[in-house]
C-alpha cells in the first residue's frame, strides 16, 4: 500500500517555492524598509474548488515551517507539524478544504530571511536584514495567497505565534477572512514572556562565534542557539509534564556524580533538543522572528483597538490548555474580553491537557471534534451563501 | 428546527429584534440558534461542559466556555440588551450575586427556573415525607444540581428585597419540551393565573429590569 493510500494522511508532499514581489515593486514592512524580491517556500495539501471559497490558511509557530502535514519522502520518518489535524478525516479534513501553509518571512526554511542572500551585496543579510513583524508576515502571505488566485480564506488558524499572525489576519484583511482560529496564543507579549525572549537573544548574541550576525562563511553560534531553545522548551512544556515524563531520573548512572556532568535524564534531554534545533534553525531568524513578537501589539488602547475592530467581520474561535504556563488561559481570554467589548463574534473554549504550551501540536480529541465542528459550520455557511447568490 | 422547550419559548418571546443577548447556561445553544435565526439577535451565550460547547459551535452559536461568574464579571454595565438565565438559577452557589449582575451588565433580564411551591412538589413531601422527584426534579437530594430551588413567592420576595422591578411574570402551565398529543399541546399554551401561580405553575418566566435607586 502506498502512502498516498492511508486514511487520514495527506501522503507524501513536496514544498514548493515562489518568488514575488521585485526590486522594483518591493513588499512595504511596517519598519519603514522594503524588500524585493521575496522568496516564499508553501505546501498546499487538498484541492482548491472551482470557486477557490474552501482555502484555509494554517500558520506556524516560532520554530515551524511550511511542512505541516504529510512526508517528503517515503523513508521520511518526521511528519508535518500539525500532520494530526490536516488530512483526510481530520478537523482541516483535506477531502474538503484546500490547506495552505507557509514558511513565516523572516524564516530559514525557504523564505527570504536573515540568512538569505542579499541581492545587493551577494553575502547572507545577517542583521542588515530589516527588522519584521507578525504584520509584515501577514502581508507576505497574502501575497502567496494572491498569487494562487484565492480572494477570500475560510479561516486563518495558527497555534502560539500562528495564532498572532491569524488574528493579525483579521484585523488588516478584514474582507479576506471568513473566520480566525487563534490558539494558544495572546493579543500581546507579558513582560515575562518578553524577559524570555530577551534571555534568548542574549544567550544567542553572546556567543563567541555570534560575529554579529556574520556567521554563516564560519562556526555558527550553536552553543546560544542551543541555550536559547532549551530554555524555551521548558516554557513550552508543564512542570507536572516534564516531571511525570522524567522525574528525578538519573541519566546513563546508577549514582549523582557529585560534580558538573549530565546527572539527571531532564538535563540529557534538555541537550539533545538544543542540538537538534540547531542543526535545522538559524539563530538570526530566532532573533527576528522573537523580535517580532515582542512588537505585537494590535490593541494598546481602548480607542486603537476600537478602530481597529470596526470593520472586523471575522468570526473568531480562540482556544487554550490549561496547564500552558508561556500564554496562559487568561491571556485567551484577555483577548475574548477585548473581542465581545467590541461586539465581535467570538467563540472561547478552555481545554484540559498535561502538555502546557505545546498541547496546541498534540493529539486531542476534545480539541480536534471543536476544531472540525467550527471549519465544517464555515464550510456550510460559506456553501449555503454561495447557493443562495447562485 | 426542534421545538424549543416552553420556557424557552416564552423567554424568545420577550426578546426584542435585533437585540444583543448573552445567555448564561446556554447549554446545546438552541434557544440562542433561535433567536440569532428568528430575531437577528446577536450575543453568545456561557457555558461550563463541553458536551454544551461543542454542540454550541457546531450550530455556529458562539459561545464562552467558563463559568457564569465569569461570563458576567468580564462585561461592562448594560453591554446586553437581555441577559438570561433559563432554568439555571436553582443551580449557583450564590442566586442573589448573579442576579444583581446580570441586571448590571444587561439593561434587562429575563430568568425561568422550576417553581418548588407546585403542588406535586408540596404533595410529594407532604404525603410522602421525601424529597419531591418529579420530571421538574429528577435528582436525587443528595446528587441533584439544584442547590438553591425557590417557589415563585420566593422569587418575587427576593425581587423586593433587591429593588428589582418584575416587567413581566410569566407562570407556565407546562414545562420541558411541547408534548406531542392534540390535548396535551393545547393544555400546554395556557398560561396560569398569576393568583394560583404558585400551586399551579411548574416553571415561570420573569423579565427584570434594575429598579430606581
Amino acid at each position: 500500500m502506498t502512502l498516498e493510500n492511508q486514511p487520514g494522511s495527506v501522503g507524501i508532499v513536496t514544498t514548493r517555492h515562489v518568488e514575488l514581489f521585485s526590486r522594483e515593486a518591493p513588499l512595504s514592512l511596517d519598519c519603514g524598509a522594503t524588500l524585493g524580491p521575496v522568496s516564499v517556500a508553501y505546501e498546499t495539501y487538498g484541492t482548491l474548488n472551482a470557486t477557490a471559497s474552501n482555502a484555509i490558511l494554517v500558520c506556524h509557530a516560532l520554530s515551524g515551517n511550511a511542512h505541516a502535514a504529510g512526508l517528503h519522502h517515503p523513508e521520511d520518518k518526521r511528519y508535518g507539524w500539525w500532520d494530526d489535524y490536516i488530512g483526510p478525516g481530520k478537523p482541516f479534513d483535506t477531502r474538503k478544504f484546500f490547506v495552505i501553509s507557509t514558511n513565516n518571512l523572516g524564516g530559514c526554511n525557504g523564505t527570504t530571511g536573515p540568512s538569505s542572500i542579499d541581492p545587493v551585496s551577494g553575502h547572507p543579510y545577517g542583521l542588515r536584514f530589516p527588522m519584521i513583524t507578525i504584520g509584515d508576515m501577514a502581508r507576505l502571505q497574502r501575497a502567496v495567497v494572491t498569487h494562487l488566485g484565492i480572494h477570500k480564506l475560510l479561516a486563518v488558524a495558527g497555534g502560539s505565534m500562528g495564532g498572532m499572525i491569524a488574528l493579525q489576519w483579521a484585523l488588516d484583511y478584514p474582507d479576506q477572512v471568513a473566520s480566525s482560529i487563534v490558539i494558544g496564543s495572546t493579543p500581546r507579549l507579558s513582560a515575562q514572556n518578553i524577559a524570555f525572549n530577551a534571555v534568548a537573544r542574549q544567550a544567542i548574541m553572546s556567543d563567541p562565534h555570534f560575529n554579529n550576525g556574520d556567521h554563516y562563511d564560519g562556526p555558527r553560534p550553536e552553543k546560544g542557539l542551543a541555550l536559547a531553545r532549551m530554555m524555551a522548551h521548558i516554557t513550552y512544556l508543564s512542570e507536572k509534564g516534564l516531571h511525570e515524563k522524567f522525574g528525578r531520573r538519573l541519566q546513563d548512572r546508577e549514582n549523582l556524580s557529585y560534580g558538573f556532568e549530565t546527572d539527571f535524564a531532564v538535563e540529557s534531554y534538555l541537550a539533545y533538543q538544543g542540538s537538534s534545533f540547531v542543526r535545522r534553525f538559524d539563530a538570526n531568524t530566532y532573533l527576528y522572528i522573537t523580535k517580532a513578537m515582542d512588537y505585537f501589539d494590535p490593541f494598546p488602547d481602548p480607542e486603537t483597538t476600537a478602530k481597529r475592530l470596526i470593520p472586523v467581520t471575522a468570526r473568531f474561535l480562540v482556544m487554550c490548555f490549561d496547564t500552558d504556563w508561556r500564554f496562559d488561559s487568561s491571556r485567551s481570554k484577555e483577548l475574548v474580553k477585548i473581542l465581545n467589548w467590541n461586539r465581535k463574534e467570538v467563540t472561547f473554549q478552555e481545554l484540559s491537557s498535561p502538555h502546557g504550551h505545546d498541547a496546541f501540536l498534540l493529539d486531542a480529541p476534545q480539541y480536534k471534534e471543536s476544531l472540525a465542528g467550527f471549519l465544517n459550520r464555515i464550510l456550510q455557511e460559506t456553501t449555503d451563501r454561495e447557493a443562495h447568490v447562485a | 428546527m426542534p421545538d424549543l422547550r416552553v420556557d424557552l419559548e416564552v423567554i424568545a418571546g420577550l426578546v426584542a429584534h435585533g437585540a444583543r443577548v448573552m445567555d448564561l447556561g446556554c447549554g446545546d445553544g438552541l434557544l440562542l440558534a433561535h433567536l440569532i435565526r428568528q430575531k437577528k439577535a446577536r450575543g453568545f451565550g456561557v457555558e461550563i461542559s463541553l458536551e454544551g460547547v461543542r454542540a454550541c459551535i457546531e450550530r455556529g452559536v458562539p459561545v464562552y466556555h467558563g463559568d457564569i461568574d465569569q461570563g458576567l464579571s468580564d462585561h461592562h454595565a448594560n453591554a446586553f440588551d437581555y441577559v438570561i438565565l433559563s432554568h439555571t438559577l436553582q443551580t449557583v452557589t450564590r442566586p442573589q450575586f448573579v442576579i444583581q449582575e446580570m441586571l448590571r451588565v444587561g439593561k434587562k433580564s429575563i430568568v425561568s427556573f422550576p417553581n418548588f411551591g407546585h403542588w406535586r412538589n408540596r404533595l410529594g413531601l407532604a404525603v410522602e415525607g421525601r424529597m419531591p422527584q418529579n420530571p421538574q426534579f429528577p435528582y436525587e437530594w443528595h446528587n441533584t444540581p439544584n442547590i438553591h430551588v425557590c417557589t415563585i413567592l420566593d422569587f418575587q420576595d427576593l425581587c423586593q428585597a433587591m429593588n428589582v422591578r418584575i416587567l413581566k411574570q410569566i407562570p407556565l402551565g407546562w414545562a420541558g419540551n411541547r408534548p406531542q398529543g392534540y390535548l396535551k399541546r393545547l393544555f400546554s399554551n395556557l398560561l396560569v393565573p398569576m393568583a394560583a401561580a404558585n400551586l399551579l405553575a411548574p416553571m415561570a418566566v420573569f423579565l427584570l429590569e434594575k429598579g430606581e435607586s
